[in-house]
């Protein structure tokens, strides 16, 4: 697996090579719990100013990965910098310039939006933590909720506070794990447009995140699976390395697929098959054994085969097919 | 979401902002102790109920006390007795065991809480002036009960046989009362009863309070939080703690206001002094309970450790048994707890009007109960979540 992880890294790690602007670099890093390694050797460097999309299914070792960065967990092997500072030895300088966004709220719940941030604004020296605080809520758009407890807000409400909260002291780094849970699909581009504009002036960020158009959103990505990290680079890149061919078949009559997505499944040469909406995507890795097992349904005249890209799911959901191969 | 960062960089403070910090994680616990209804009404309402309720109940004047009597002569001086304990309200005879074995089967079992003697030629004795002995065992575990009781006794029979036999009340009684001593009856005032519940009342609370602060965050998943902000864990032991003092000290003063005016505890002492080391006892048992929360895993094992500490408290401190009549074992244990201390200075300042530099060796080990505990504290904070 290591072999495709190079392969599309080679050019990603290339450029940030030992540049002064890497935000990121860590290198090696393994995390055990109960001696069952969750986070394997995982390098990655992350330059100045990148939005940087952390992917992976359920498990994978994103948020501990994420952890150890800010200095909440202590790896067990590997090293590495956060902001020029050793992530095993500096983690009270890391946390002074880092803005953490947890996966699940760890806000109080029992003080209000306004409370909350107050205490933030108190913790991280800010000079006028009240004025900083309605400042904020007026940012976010928490107006007129800022008496409510934090508890008590919806759950996008929540994450717009948590990102507030995270932002408020002006960090140099954001780390964010999935930030846009639950978050509504017009505040969800806000978010992405607003990620973009602060990047442009230097912020570094590091998302987390399920969605597909996100990681697109994303300057590079990284994938991880089973604590390994599998791919790194841009969308670009990380499809490229992929070397799948994919083609999508939809039925020139309207009758389902489904039927036909079954029988191709376990045709030699076919890696993947996945239905996307009234289409069906079908692809392999070898283009020559593709070609041939779909010849036979290429000359019937109610499909219609169209070759295309393969897009970054396909890519991802090959890529955890053949992790479980190789741990399971 | 127009923006999530602040256009111009924050101003900070400058300096590495230790107290600012602290006083952040004070503020924070403070809105949260007011956001909780009921622990907030609970400040007032525990000391306020346990006193009331122990304080009276441990101050009303006995009664009835199921009580045994062995006559070893059929005298009218024993029947005098017996009829003057029938008339009393202080106890009931329920019992006339024939044999000393018998009498020490009732005490053991808890049938009776007080053995009552008349020896053979008890009345003639009496009568000679040879100051015959009544022999009286009593079950002390309740030590106030029976010293009452006891003290009762003596007047009761004096006047019994005075009334009945012309016997002279003036001078000496004519006769002694022999009190076994193996069932320990203390002979404690009832005065020491109120000033020993400030001390208890405190130490329970103010371990409650403490010992779920560091595992409520951990099971509400706010130390995720709190852990990648810049903050030591000192300031947020100090944070945690300062508002409970304030806490404690108001029930500690509504504690001895009530002691003092509703039971006529006298206040002898300073005032000042005895606010001063309240306020130390408060500080070293809120320590002792937020040292709990770093160890304990959740917040029922805290609560598991705070109530294994405190029936020691309760049980070799000297409120339950009197500390001098403990086995030495027992009295070390004893020294190395606050209350120990507390009931020390808290009674001799309210009765005996202690001054500081009668006060110091206490005061001294308070102060280190208290830094110990924050010491292992603050080794023991788990500053990441491994
Ligand atoms: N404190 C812990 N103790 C034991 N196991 C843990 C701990 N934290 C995480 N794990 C395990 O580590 C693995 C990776 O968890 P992690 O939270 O990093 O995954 P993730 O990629 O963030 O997943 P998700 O997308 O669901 O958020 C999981 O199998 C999880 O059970
Ligand atoms: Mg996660």
């Amino acid at each position: 697996m290591t072999a495709v992880g190079n392969s599309a890294t080679a050019p990603a790690a290339a450029k940030a090579g030992n540049d002064h602007d890497v935000v990121i670099d860590v290198q090696h890093l393994t995390k055990r719990f109960d001696g069952r390694a969750v986070v394997r050797d995982v390098s990655m460097q992350v330059k100045r100013g990148t939005i940087y999309g952390f992917l992976g299914p359920n498990g994978s070792g994103k948020t501990t990965t994420i952890r150890m960065l800010c200095g909440l967990l202590t790896p067990d092997e590997g090293t590495g910098t956060c902001l020029g500072y050793d992530i095993r030895t500096e983690t009270d300088r890391i946390k002074r310039k880092v803005g953490y966004m947890t996966q699940r709220f760890s806000l109080y719940q029992d003080l209000s939006v306004r409370e909350n941030l107050e205490f933030i604004g108190r913790i991280y020296g800010l000079q006028k933590p009240r004025q900083a605080a309605r400042a904020a809520i007026e940012r976010l758009g928490l107006t007129g909720r800022e008496e409510q407890l934090a508890g008590e807000l919806s759950g996008g409400w929540k994450q717009r506070l948590a990102l507030g909260a995270c932002t408020m002291p002006s960090p140099q780094l954001l780390l964010l794990d999935e930030p846009t849970a639950g978050v509504d699909p017009k505040a969800r581009r806000e978010f992405w447009n607003e990620i973009h504009a602060l990047a442009a002036d230097g912020l570094t960020v590091l998302v987390s995140t399920h969605y597909m158009d996100e990681a697109e959103r994303c300057h590079e990505i990284a994938y991880i699976a089973y604590g390994e990290l599998l791919v790194r680079g841009t969308v670009d890149e990380v499809i490229a390395a992929s070397h799948l061919t994919t083609y999508v078949v939809s039925a020139r009559n309207g009758n389902s697929l489904s039927t036909l997505g079954q029988e191709l499944e376990h045709k030699p040469g076919i890696d993947m098959v996945a239905p996307f909406g009234t289409s069906l995507h079908v692809s392999g890795r070898d283009a020559a054994a593709l070609e041939a097992a779909i010849a036979p349904y290429k000359a019937r005249d109610d499909l219609d085969w169209q070759r295309s890209e393969a897009s970054l799911e396909d890519v991802f959901i090959d890529l955890m097919g053949r992790a479980k191969d190789n741990f399971q | 979401m127009n923006q999530l960062i602040p256009t111009e960089e924050p101003r900070r403070m400058r300096g590495d902002g230790f107290w600012r910090k602290t006083w952040a994680v004070l503020v924070k616990e403070f809105i949260q102790l007011k956001r909780d209804r009921v622990s907030f009404i609970m400040i007032v309402t525990i000391p306020l109920v346990q006193l009331l309720l122990f304080g009276y109940a441990i101050n009303t004047t006995p009664r009835d006390l199921p009580t045994a009597v062995l006559l070893q002569e059929s005298s009218n001086v024993g029947r005098s007795i017996l009829a003057a304990l029938h008339n009393t309200r202080y106890f009931k005879v329920t019992e006339l065991p024939r044999t000393e074995a018998e009498l020490d089967r009732l005490l053991a079992s808890g049938k009776v809480l007080f053995g009552i003697e008349i020896p053979a030629n008890f009345e003639r004795e009496l009568r000679r002036g040879d100051i015959p002995a009544m022999l009286v065992a009593a079950d002390a575990t309740d030590p106030v009960a029976a010293s009452s009781a006891l003290s009762a006794l003596g007047r009761l029979v004096q006047t019994a046989l005075a009334h009945d036999y012309a016997i002279p009340q003036a001078g000496s009684a004519p006769f002694e009362i022999r009190t076994h001593a193996r069932y320990n009856p203390a002979a404690k005032t009832e005065l020491n009863i109120v000033p020993g519940l400030v001390g208890t009342i405190l130490t329970m609370t103010m371990l409650i309070y403490t010992a779920l602060s560091v595992t409520r965050e951990i099971e509400r998943g706010t130390m995720e939080n709190l852990l990648a902000m810049p903050i030591t864990p000192i300031e947020i032991m100090l944070g945690k703690i300062i508002p409970y003092v304030l806490v404690g000290f108001v029930q500690a003063a509504m504690i001895i206001a009530i002691g003092v005016f509703l039971f006529g505890v006298p206040m002898l002492g300073n005032l000042g002094v005895l606010a001063a080391l309240s306020t130390l006892f408060i500080a070293a048992n809120l320590s002792i309970g937020y040292t709990f929360s770093t160890v304990a895993q959740n917040q029922l094992q805290a609560m598991q450790m705070s109530i294994m500490f405190f029936l020691p408290n309760i049980l070799l401190s000297g409120f339950m048994f009197p500390f001098a009549g403990m086995p030495l074992w027992a009295r070390w244990i004893g020294e190395a707890l606050p209350l120990t201390h507390y009931l020390r200075i808290v009674r001799s300042i309210m009765l005996k009007g202690a001054t500081v530099s009668d006060l110091h060796y206490d005061a001294a080990a308070l102060a280190a109960l208290m830094l110990v505990a924050m010491t292992i504290a603050v080794t023991r904070f788990r500053r990441t979540l491994d």
